[in-house]
């Protein structure tokens, strides 16, 4: 770099006018900075859908009665245990006790009670209310038992009370929460400087196991390479989702850093809009699936990272079943069925938001679909127009996005969802599914409702997003894999 | 004077509610919703449709305009729908970064750009001149988020002398606060200082030529004296206008450097709230920068009337 005769003029002119020297030496750390892409738009995981408020917030700040493992599995947390009665309606949960909030106030069943009906509200902004549909009633016992009563068995009602959008708030505190979040987790909420970062520090009154680090800064950068300037300079511990997969070579590659591969809940789709002819054919749709090379993809876009996948489903869930042979990459099959179907000259739309799976992952698609003779045009969009134009008007015929939140394949239940099928058999089998409470019964159904809809041909399925994090090779103890989006940093450490 | 000032006051006056009007109208036709964008592509419905309302979004076009309006002129911006918190708050926190990198880029282009005109236009020709004229050309030709870059990849990956980007505050003290704005700014500074420079020279040049400099040297200045006392103040009228219309730019316009050091300044406001749909925080920045923009035209003008009397003369 400093062969070069006029960047090393630049250099030593700036260096001497500058004449600054090098940062002293750290003691022992204790805190951690962690970057993130986005900011969050508020810190209430009650009030709205953003993942970036799990991502500071989640285990950190709120708890819920239940909460997810590392692994994705459903562990106690407020509620330290539960029965479930046999009709499968009622949940009675024996809260912890001695617990406390932020504000000194006490948690207690009232909490709870408030919560929960706070969330299911006529008026509620809580963005997965869906998740509370089934709550009859909430009553409280005593201080230390809650009794949901539910209007029919919800074989998921666990796993939903694990949620972001299902952690228990106190009722004095519940409306400053976006700016100002009051929980009762191991790290209280510090400062929020807008559009710079966010500071936990430790909570000394913590009911649980104490966490190992006693500040904990979010910071937020948008641009890729900036996030990548900021790791190498060591102005961040770490970056859990990192934005650019084509630096991670460079840092597996340097000993100062570790590079963690997981995987999230992001089922990375090609959305077809089931109801615009000619995609309304069912052969079409089939055709577009097998002109998909799915690992070109993921090498293409995604730099190798990403698992692909045959329908709506993390592979890494128990109830995945492989249906990627079922829309194998075959571009001759995929031009006999537009004939079968009698489609030629076939000019089809693809809208793009940001992210770069998107991005260039529709590029990729784009040449696929050109092979066996589909034009695409293809719009880039932000986010914004995206949800206006696509989710909410349908004006599209295919688009590229990522379904992050665990387990939605109920979505292809949802009528007038963007990509439009909300088959009745499909529905059928969800119905079932919510009151299935028997785990044997339940997987079938999980794997009856992924078959369907790859049978379907409802979208293209690509590929799990890979969860691709870099950090300090000293800090330890981040989770590898996204189960839900949160930065969970109770186990968090600095290795001696 | 007062008939003048009194005039361009009404001039300002109407240009910022034809600005108001502008705005709001275009932002009312970029589609999206901020309510969607907020609760993201898995919300209930009925979330949306409350929010919504809880935002104010289904209110008739002019209420929402006159509202908004008469909230600025009591000085009230309204609250951020993403934040959530009053728009002037975040307005302040971001001025508090955008303003001193501004003025801390265009002191930095000033002095590079003064003393390099200065010089190549007295020593025309010269190889001085050829070298302040060649660096220039660069300095005009490089983009400056590119050189920001290189400026992070020397001195905060390679060197570890300052950090990639960030800002710690001014609680953190003046000096880390200057620090940090040290990269950003010259990253900032330098396309603008080339072209000052290049303005100030050209200028010097034609001042040089004039009937007045001949007979000032008639009386027996040396070049140098003739230069300092007469040409100088002469040929500053395009270079106010240069460095006026500079800061009106830096401070709308650092967003890509703001981006490339992560600085949270007024830029990176605006462009998140854009991308967030926060129309709200959009209306408000710009016109607040339509309003400095306006101030600032306004100051040159006063400026030129102090450099030049005539132009005092003239107007009063």
């Amino acid at each position: 770099m400093t062969n070069n005769p006029i960047m090393a003029a630049a250099v030593s002119i700036l260096a001497l006018s500058l004449g600054l020297g090098v940062a002293p030496a750290m003691a022992a750390k204790m805190d951690a900075t962690i970057g993130m892409q986005l900011e969050p738009p508020n810190l209430d995981p009650t009030g709205g859908a953003a993942a970036a408020i799990d991502e500071v917030v989640y285990a950190n700040v709120f708890e819920g009665l239940t909460r997810f493992g590392a692994d994705g599995s459903i562990l106690p947390a407020l509620a330290e245990s539960w029965e479930i009665s046999d009709d499968g309606l009622t949940y009675t949960f024996n809260l912890r006790e001695g617990v406390k909030f932020h504000d000194g106030s006490d948690f207690n069943a009232d909490d709870v009670k408030f919560s929960l009906d706070r969330a299911r509200a006529d008026d509620s902004t809580n963005a997965q209310k869906a998740l509370f549909a089934d709550i009859a009633s909430v009553d409280v016992v005593d201080p230390a038992t809650v009794k949901v009563t539910l209007s029919k068995p919800n074989g998921s009602f666990l796993f939903n009370t694990a949620w972001g959008d299902a952690v228990i708030v106190a009722p004095e505190t519940a409306a400053d929460n976006a700016a100002k979040p009051v929980g009762t987790g191991p790290f209280s909420f510090g400062e929020w400087v807008k559009g710079d970062r966010v500071d936990l520090v430790r909570n000394p009154d913590y009911w649980g196991e104490a966490v190992r680090l006693d500040k904990v800064t979010f910071k937020f950068i948008s641009d890729p390479t900036a996030a990548f300037a900021a790791m190498m300079a060591g102005d961040l511990d770490a970056f859990p989702v990192f934005p650019a997969p084509e630096n991670l070579v460079q840092f597996e590659a340097d000993p100062r850093f570790s590079v963690i591969i997981g995987s999230t809940e992001g089922e990375t789709i090609l959305a077809m809009n089931n109801k615009k002819a000619p995609l309304d054919n069912i052969k079409v749709r089939q055709a577009i699936t097998h002109a998909i090379d799915r690992q070109a993809i993921i090498d293409g876009a995604m730099f190798g990272y990403g698992t692909p996948i045959g329908t709506h489903f993390a592979p890494h869930n128990p109830a995945y079943v492989d249906l990627t042979a079922q829309s194998a990459y075959d571009p001759e099959q995929a031009k006999a069925l537009l004939a079968e179907a009698g489609v030629s000259d076939l000019t089809l739309t693809l809208k793009l938001p940001p992210p770069s799976y998107a991005r260039r992952g529709g590029e990729i698609i784009a040449a696929q679909l050109r092979e066996v003779g589909i034009a695409t045009e293809i719009t880039n969009v932000e986010w914004a127009q995206w949800l206006e134009d696509v989710f909410k008007a349908k004006n599209f015929d295919l688009t590229i996005v990522s379904h992050t939140e665990p387990m939605d394949i109920g979505i292809y239940g949802r009528e007038d969802y963007y990509f439009q099928y909300g088959d009745a058999d499909f529905k059928a089998i969800m119905a079932d599914l919510a009151n299935a409470t028997d785990p044997a019964k339940r997987t079938e159904l999980m794997q009856a409702a992924q078959k369907k809809i790859a049978d379907d041909y409802v979208n293209g399925y690509l590929f799990q997003l890979a969860r691709t994090g870099v950090a300090d090779a000293k800090l330890k103890g981040l989770w590898p894999n996204s189960p839900t989006q949160a930065n969970d940093m109770t186990g968090v450490y600095w290795e001696e | 004077m007062t008939a003048y000032l009194l005039r361009r006051f009404l001039s300002l006056s109407l240009s910022l509610v034809a600005a108001s009007l502008v705005i709001f109208l275009v932002m009312e036709v970029v589609p999206g919703d901020p309510a969607s964008f907020m609760m993201g592509i898995n919300a209930d419905p009925a979330a949306v449709v409350a929010l919504r309302t809880q935002l104010g979004l289904d209110d008739p076009l002019p209420l929402r305009y006159l509202s908004w309006v008469a909230g600025l002129l009591q000085g009230d911006f309204g609250v951020s729908y993403t934040y959530r918190v009053p728009v002037s708050e975040l307005i302040s926190e971001r001025v508090a970064i955008s303003l001193p990198l501004t003025l801390y880029a265009l002191a930095l282009s000033t002095l590079i750009a003064f003393p390099a005109g200065i010089l190549a236009a007295a020593k025309r020709n010269s190889a001085a001149d050829v070298s302040v004229m060649g660096a220039t050309q660069l300095g005009v030709a490089i983009p400056n988020f590119w050189f920001a870059m290189i400026l992070v990849l020397v001195f905060a990956i390679n060197l570890r002398w300052f950090s990639a980007g960030g800002f710690p505050g001014w609680e953190a003290g003046f000096w880390p606060a200057i620090k940090a704005l040290t990269l950003p700014a010259i990253a900032l500074a330098l396309p603008q200082a080339s072209i000052l420079a290049r303005v100030m020279r050209s200028s010097l040049i034609d001042t040089l030529d004039e009937d007045f400099m001949r007979t000032a040297r008639a009386k027996g200045l040396s070049r140098g004296q003739a230069l300092r006392r007469h040409a100088l103040r002469n040929a500053l009228i395009p270079v106010l206008t240069i460095i006026g219309l500079q800061f009106s730019f830096l401070l709308a316009g650092g967003i890509i450097i703001e981006n490339v050091f992560y600085l949270p300044g007024l830029g990176r406001l605006v462009f998140q709230a854009i991308t967030q749909r926060d129309l709200i925080v959009v209306r408000s920045v710009v016109i607040l920068l339509v309003f400095a923009v306006i101030v600032v035209t306004f100051l040159v003008d006063l400026a030129y009337a102090a450099a030049d009397p005539r132009l005092r003369r003239r107007r009063a």
